[in-house]
């Protein structure tokens, strides 16, 4: 019986850059098929290849043993072929059913397809309310939507983008129940991740990519996640170091901060408490979507809050904007690096007079130019920026070393407390090893460090301390030597069963 | 009072009519998640086309027919800009409007003072005759009931059909539409021909019925009070017809001033349009939640697919 | 069939940054020569008519530096606010009030010999472009409200304002009741560098306004926080640059710009107020803030071209009938061949395998 699908050869080239080179890979019927590999590595372009948003320019797809060349989306749908999209594909001002409907070919009766949703919801464990706005719905709950769409199509391939990064672990239990079900029944599954225990316990086979190409193709249960993990990155990878904490005098506190959302999309804060001294790294596990965009531009001072509520040092800050905050030691890293932590078109010198300005760089109103390349020069030899120097955009750098350069930037200010949001976010493994040993070097130099982030492992790693956010709502920060993986993820879904 | 009722009613009906079939083209643009600053151009286009056919002893039918595929045809000029080379729209939509106002003058210049053929007010059998409300809601030419038809087919389109749902997508989130399998940028294509063509039929009603004479920038900036509608209509049809009532009114209010023999000088009143136009945006814009909530998301920005 | 796409380049190209707009202007003129075939027009003679025989004697190029001078000044305005992504469309409005309030502070000394009265008049260009920009830039920041039509909407009334003036209050009262106001005394107007031409002293103003505008995009502070915040408003938040402030610069600059070009043309050629005091020079600056590719000697190198377009209409106008309206055909179809070729700067043309 041939293969659901088969890759062979796939390249895919942009200018210089090689994306994909010469991949192949075989998925057969009801075979739960892992692609693994770091940020960089090419899964998303060859996921993109398959569903047809993009085209190879070399190599051949068999789709159940025939040669097929898949032009665009839609032929891909026709194939049989689904995905469900890491940042998810849907509408959020539509109901569940026009979203679904959207993709669905077919007569336009939104009656009849709500009870089509209803019916597969049940059968599968994914139960959702049709009639529900989507920007209404929990990210767990948007998922199953995105998954319900795609069954809805009767897939034969269904291909799934890091799916659990928005999950608690209970929610990932119950998302691989389901995609066991759907293998049983003989859809064919490709499971894209870095998680390497979720791959051991979930996929009969993997594909290792690395730099574009395939280095391996295992069984998982059969390899260490250590093994995995070496073929993954290439090497070993050096462990972060987490010296003991001596902490001083408390840097940072939130007392009893509560803000309404900016918009009905947004998530209420409900009376945070939290401490944070010199010398240690505090960490807010939480999936997305409960509340840290909004705590976030609390603690930057994009949003100013009632008085007192934020305090640093002793002085009460919950009312200053972010430039004052800044001129008192705060330094921040958001999320998004693209666009908000840097100027995509700017050069990196430029990119670094956007929070440096206060470094002696800027005299009588005007640049001080070659300062400011020097600081910026001092940044990418600290912290390893591959880059073309100090006039590379911001634009032309890797994920990785662009992260790089904006935490290096924000460190070289010797902030009295440091925020970072998802420090690793999109990383390459080794460049993330690096910036979580920056961020521990930091605190132990005296600034008070606070993690945001979805990654438990990597706050388990980091943190001396761990909080979970949930709904808006935070609970006491405790010592990591305390903490299991299972606790976190209890608090992460508010300790209710059955909780998205 | 009654001789002042029906000429006002008349002429606010007549007045919103050009709006109206802007506006809700525009609608349909924006709503796909394209923003279009040619309108004023592209409704110069239409009239100087419809004029022309008309001095020619074309019916209006044909005339129309022109204006419709003249302002189209600049739709597709900035359609080939906006989607073709993803260039910054409010540049392209402004080109267009310089374009088409230099253009239009030119295509005018010897039209002179002469008229040509006009659109006859509608006459139907005994409810024309009826007292004040006869001819006000039955004795209009035909293009403003066709205007108020339009609305509602939009409004009909948008909410109650799949291919309108289709174009809200594409204007919320074109990444995701093109994920599940549409072809944006054709959509937004025939949006904007559709917006361009509407435009067209704006400018040839005003140069066919509301003033059967060329004269040199005769919108007079009702493209742009139309773009300004779409904005206070939240990007709703029925809304959008509200709104162009309610500016022509302001635009025949010049009438009570007269009779009311009150000493406004003439300026101040031709003003009184733009003025409101500022007004009513800057209601509909000072919550700045009811405005994200309901402005096409990807408004403006350009789309780049994948290849 | 051969399908061709665009691949982003690694760089933006700077050869193409010079390249582009000059490809712009001969895509220009060779659209040009089918359209004004079908408009029924010799196409090289009409040319030649346009853009050589406006420079082939002395009193043409005073003419074209002339007109340049608006253009170039307001465009540098415009370029600011656009860096910002400050959607300025509204300058015809701020030259028009610029102009009312110089030439009431004009009339209003009209009588005697006063040094310093052509000094305060570019004082009071200046602070009503301003007046009329505060407007929007209140609106936007306070309220949320788009300035692009804000802006615009204000220059209609502005017109209506002119018109009412001129035939009200302004108007001058041995004008024999002509919509105009008087001509203004000798202290009230530049006079010519240059006996016979109409060139006067207030281009140097304005090429002196091109360095400065340089200094403050490239050298100051205040113009790198405008580039961010046009560049990545995000950005800008994050870096705690505070958007309303930058804002109201922007909009305050391109209204004090537009306003002195205003008295410049109000106390140079013009010499007096009547209904018309522009053809349309506050639209022809945007075009040339984007030809200028927001550069400032982009800018001035784009205002010496539309001048060059605004003479060739008038030199078309008398010599071949043609009507005025022909410049702003060009001015958009030049408009729209550069937002054509200036996607070379960022892309290149590549053909699909």
């Amino acid at each position: 019986m041939p293969p659901r699908i088969a890759l062979e050869a796939i390249t895919k080239r942009y200018g210089s850059f090689v994306a994909n080179d010469a991949v192949s890979l075989a998925v057969a019927p009801g075979e739960i098929h892992a692609v693994l590999g770091e940020n960089g590595a090419g899964k998303s372009t060859l996921m993109k290849i398959i569903c047809g948003t993009i085209r190879a320019d070399a190599g051949q797809i068999l789709w159940e043993g025939r040669r097929t060349s898949i032009l665009n989306p839609g032929a891909a749908r026709e194939l049989g072929i689904g995905m469900v999209y890491q940042h998810f594909s849907l509408f959020e001002t539509l109901t569940v059913v026009d979203n679904i409907a959207l993709a669905h070919a077919g007569p336009f009766d939104r009656a009849a397809l709500a009870a089509r949703i209803s019916g597969m919801g049940e059968r599968y464990g994914l139960p959702v309310d049709p009639l529900r706005l989507v920007h209404h719905l929990s990210v767990g709950e948007r998922q199953r939507v995105e998954i319900l769409r795609c069954l809805l199509q009767n897939p034969k391939l269904l291909i799934l983008d890091e799916p659990t990064s928005v999950l608690t672990p209970q929610a990932v239990g119950r998302l691989f129940g389901v995609l066991r079900v759907l293998a049983a029944e003989g859809c064919s599954i490709l499971f894209i991740s870095h998680k390497l225990e979720e791959i051991r316990e979930l996929c009969h086979s993997a594909t290792i990519l690395r730099g574009g190409k395939v280095v391996g193709a295992v069984t998982p249960a059969e390899v260490s996640a250590a093994d995995l993990a070496r073929l993954m990155v290439g090497a070993a990878i050096a462990p972060v170091t987490r010296s003991a904490v001596a902490t001083g005098g408390v840097r940072l506190a939130l007392r009893g901060l509560s803000l309404p959302p900016t918009d009905a999309f947004g998530t209420a804060l409900h009376d945070l408490q939290l401490q944070v001294r010199a010398g240690e790294v505090v960490g807010i596990a939480g999936v997305s979507g409960n509340g840290q965009a909004e705590l976030l531009d609390a603690l930057s001072g994009e949003r100013t809050a009632a008085p007192g509520t934020v305090m640093l040092d002793a002085t009460p800050i919950a009312h200053l904007d972010a430039g004052a905050r800044r001129r008192r030691g705060l330094a921040f890293i958001p999320a998004e690096r693209l666009g908000r932590g840097a100027v995509p078109a700017m050069s990196l010198r430029e990119n670094t007079l956007l929070t440096a300005y206060r470094q002696d760089l800027v005299k009588r109103g005007f640049t001080r130019n070659a300062a400011i390349a020097a600081f910026a020069r001092g940044i990418i030899d600290r912290f390893r920026v591959g880059c073309s120097g100090t006039e590379a955009m911001a634009a032309s750098l890797s994920g990785g070393n662009l992260q790089k350069f904006v935490v290096g930037r924000e460190c070289s200010l010797a902030p009295v407390v440091l925020m970072v949001s998802q420090p690793t976010w999109g990383v390459d493994v080794a460049a993330a090893g690096f910036l979580r040993q920056n961020l521990i070097d930091l605190s132990r130099r005296g600034a008070a460090v606070l993690i945001l982030s979805d990654e438990l492992e990597e706050l388990l790693e980091v943190c001396d301390r761990i909080a979970v956010l949930f709904r808006g709502r935070l609970s006491a920060a405790m010592p990591r030597e305390t903490l299991r993986i299972e606790q976190l993820g209890m608090l992460m879904a508010g300790l209710e069963a059955g909780a998205a | 009072m009654n001789q002042l009722i029906i000429p006002l009613l008349d002429g606010t009906l007549v007045a919103a009519t050009p709006l109206i079939f802007a506006a809700i083209g525009e609608l349909i643009v924006e709503r796909s998640g394209v923003l279009n600053l040619g309108v004023e151009g592209m409704m110069l286009v239409g009239a100087a086309a419809a004029f022309g056919m008309a001095l020619h002893g074309q019916s209006p039918a044909a005339a129309i027919c022109v204006a419709m595929i003249a302002a189209a045809l600049m739709a597709s000029l900035f359609a080939l800009l906006a989607l073709g080379l993803a260039v910054n729209q409010y540049a392209a939509g402004l080109a267009l409007t310089i374009s088409g106002s230099g253009l239009a003058s030119l295509i005018g210049r010897h039209f002179g003072a002469r008229s040509g053929t006009t659109i006859a007010r509608v006459h139907l059998q005994g409810l024309s005759d009826l007292p004040v409300v006869g001819k006000v809601l039955f004795g209009q030419d035909p293009l403003v009931y066709l205007a108020l038809a339009l609305a509602v087919m939009a409004w009909w389109f948008l909410n109650r059909t799949r291919p309108g749902l289709v174009l809200r997508a594409v204007g919320e989130a074109p990444e995701a539409a093109r994920a599940i399998g549409y072809r944006v940028l054709r959509i937004r294509y025939l949006a904007i021909l559709t917006g361009g063509a509407m435009a067209g039929l704006a400018g040839a009603y005003l140069s066919l019925a509301y003033t059967p004479l060329w004269v040199d920038d005769m919108t007079a900036g009702r493209g742009w009070i139309a773009q300004a509608l779409v904005v206070f209509a939240t990007w709703k049809p029925a809304r959008v017809v509200l709104g162009a009532w309610l500016f022509g009114g302001v635009t025949v209010a010049q009438l009570f001033a007269q009779t009311f023999g009150l000493q406004i000088p003439p300026q101040f009143m031709s003003a009184l349009p733009y003025l409101a136009t500022i007004v009513v945006l800057v209601a509909i814009s000072r919550n700045p939640q009811t405005l994200r909530l309901n402005t096409p998301l990807s408004l403006a920005q350009p789309f780049r697919p994948d290849h | 069939m051969i399908r061709l796409y665009l691949e982003r380049r690694a760089v933006p190209s700077r050869v193409m940054g010079f390249v582009a707009p000059a490809l712009a202007v001969l895509a220009m003129v060779l659209c040009a020569i089918p359209m004004l075939r079908l408009a029924g027009l010799a196409p090289l003679a009409t040319l030649r008519v346009f853009f050589i025989e406006p420079l082939s004697s002395a009193n043409g190029v005073s003419e074209w530096l002339l007109k340049a001078n608006p253009l170039v000044l307001m465009g540098l305005g415009l370029m600011i606010g656009y860096r910002a992504n400050v959607w300025n469309i509204g300058a015809e409005g701020m030259y028009t009030v610029g102009a009312i309030c110089a030439a009431w502070m004009a009339l209003r000394f009209a009588d005697g010999v006063h040094h310093w009265l052509l000094a305060a008049m570019m004082l009071a260009g200046m602070l009503g472009g301003m007046l009329w920009a505060a407007i929007p830039a209140f609106l936007k920041t306070r309220l949320n409200t788009s300035e692009i039509l804000v802006s615009l909407m204000l220059t209609y009334v502005a017109q209506l304002l002119l018109s009412w003036l001129v035939n009200g209050p302004m108007q001058d009262p041995q004008g024999l009741n002509y919509p105009q106001t008087a001509l203004f005394s000798e202290s009230a107007t530049f006079s010519p560098l240059i006996a016979g031409m109409r060139l006067n002293a207030s281009v140097f103003i304005t090429l002196g306004a091109v360095p400065l505008a340089w200094l403050l995009l490239q050298r100051s502070f205040l113009g790198f926080q405008l580039k961010v915040s046009g560049a990545a408003p995000s950005a800008a938040r994050y870096a705690g640059f505070a958007q309303g402030r930058l804002t109201w610069i922007a909009l305050l600059i391109g209204g004090a710009t537009a306003g002195l070009a205003g008295m410049f043309e109000a106390a140079g050629p013009l010499g007096q107020l009547s209904p018309v005091i522009s053809p349309g020079y506050g639209f022809a600056a945007i075009i040339v803030a984007f030809i200028g590719r927001l550069r400032p000697v982009g800018v001035l190198l784009g205002g010496l071209l539309l001048s060059l377009l605004y003479l060739g209409g008038e030199a078309a106008q008398m010599s071949m009938n043609v009507p005025a309206a022909m410049s702003r055909s060009f001015q958009g179809l030049l408009l729209l061949c550069l937002l054509a070729t200036d996607v070379l700067v960022d892309f290149r043309i590549r053909l699909r395998p």
